[in-house]
C-alpha cells in the first residue's frame, strides 16, 4: 500500500502547486504588483486549513496525505523569503519588512483560528 | 516584486489587467497546458521530497523541526538561484521556471507546516525555541536567496 500511499502525496503535491499558481496570479492581478499580496493570501489560507486539520488531530497516512501534501505544497516559504529580499534589493523596506511580520502574525493566528475552530468539530 | 520582470506566458497572460485605469480586476490566468504541466510536475517532486523527510525523521512538538527548517532553507536558496538565472543570465524560457521556481521549489518549502509548528511550541509554553525556530528560519531563507542572488550574479555574462 506504500507505493499507492506515495503515488498519491505525489500527485497531490502536484495538484497543491497548481492550485498555489492560479490564486497567487489571480490575488496578484487583483492587487497590482506593490506588495505580495498573491503569496500573503496563498500562505494564511493554507494555514487556517493546516490549524483545522490539527484540531480535527488527523494523523497518520491521513496528516501525510492532507497536511505534509496538500497544504504544504499549497504553501511556500521560499517565494515569500525571495519576495522580501527582492523588495529590500528595490530599497522598499518598510513593505519588506511589513511582509515579514504582517505573515507571521496573521499565519500564526490564521493556524490558531484553523485550530480552534478544528476542535469544535 | 520578484514577479514583475518574470518571463513566460502565464505571467504574460495575468497582466494586461494591471494596465486598466483605476481597479484592476481580478483575472484568471490562462497559461498554455505546458505551464500547468511543468509546476504539476516540478510541485509533485518537491512535495514527494519534503513528505519523505518530515516522514523519516519526525520530531516532538517541542524539539526543533529540522525537515521543514531544512526543506525550507534549501528550498529558499534554489529559487533565488534558479529566479535570478533565468531572469538575469538564461535566454527567455516557457516552462523552466514554472518547473523548478513555482513547481519544484515551491512543492520543496512550506509556510503552513512551519506556522503550524510555531503554534505548538507557543501552546507548550517552549516560548524560546518559537522565537528562535522563528527568527532562524527568516535569517537563513533570506541569507540563503541573498547568496544565491550573489553566487548568479558574480557570474559574468559570457556573449
Amino acid at each position: 500500500m506504500s507505493l499507492l500511499l506515495w503515488t498519491a502525496v505525489t500527485l497531490i503535491g502536484g495538484a497543491g502547486s497548481v492550485l498555489r499558481f492560479y490564486v497567487d496570479a489571480l490575488v496578484s492581478s487583483a492587487s497590482g504588483r506593490d506588495f505580495p499580496y498573491g503569496t500573503l493570501v496563498v500562505n494564511l489560507s493554507g494555514s487556517v486549513v493546516l490549524g483545522l486539520l490539527t484540531g480535527l488531530a488527523l494523523a497518520g497516512d491521513a496528516w501525510l496525505l492532507a497536511g505534509t501534501a496538500a497544504v504544504g505544497s499549497y504553501t511556500t516559504f521560499s517565494t515569500w523569503m525571495l519576495e522580501t529580499q527582492r523588495l529590500t534589493e528595490e530599497r522598499q523596506h518598510r513593505k519588506a519588512a511589513l511582509n515579514i511580520g504582517v505573515s507571521l502574525v496573521l499565519g500564526v493566528a490564521a493556524a490558531a483560528l484553523g485550530r480552534l475552530i478544528g476542535a469544535q468539530l | 516584486m520578484p514577479e514583475p520582470s518574470a518571463p513566460g506566458p502565464a505571467r504574460l497572460a495575468a497582466s494586461p489587467a494591471a494596465s486598466f485605469p483605476g481597479r484592476p480586476r481580478p483575472v484568471l490566468p490562462r497559461p498554455d497546458w505546458q505551464t500547468v504541466a511543468a509546476i504539476f510536475a516540478g510541485g509533485a517532486l518537491g512535495t514527494l521530497a519534503r513528505a519523505a523527510l518530515a516522514q523519516a525523521f519526525p520530531h516532538a512538538a517541542t524539539a526543533w523541526p529540522w525537515p521543514t527548517f531544512g526543506v525550507n532553507i534549501a528550498a529558499a536558496f534554489l529559487l533565488g538561484y534558479f529566479v535570478t538565472r533565468l531572469q538575469e543570465r538564461l535566454p527567455l524560457s516557457s516552462y523552466r521556471r514554472p518547473l523548478l521556481g513555482t513547481g519544484v521549489c515551491g512543492g520543496l518549502s512550506t509556510f503552513s507546516t512551519m506556522q503550524v509548528e510555531i503554534l505548538k511550541m507557543l501552546s507548550a509554553h517552549a516560548y524560546g525555541l518559537a522565537a528562535g525556530y522563528t527568527a532562524a528560519s527568516i535569517a537563513a531563507g533570506y541569507a540563503a536567496i541573498h547568496l544565491a542572488t550573489a553566487v548568479v550574479r558574480r557570474v559574468r555574462v559570457r556573449r
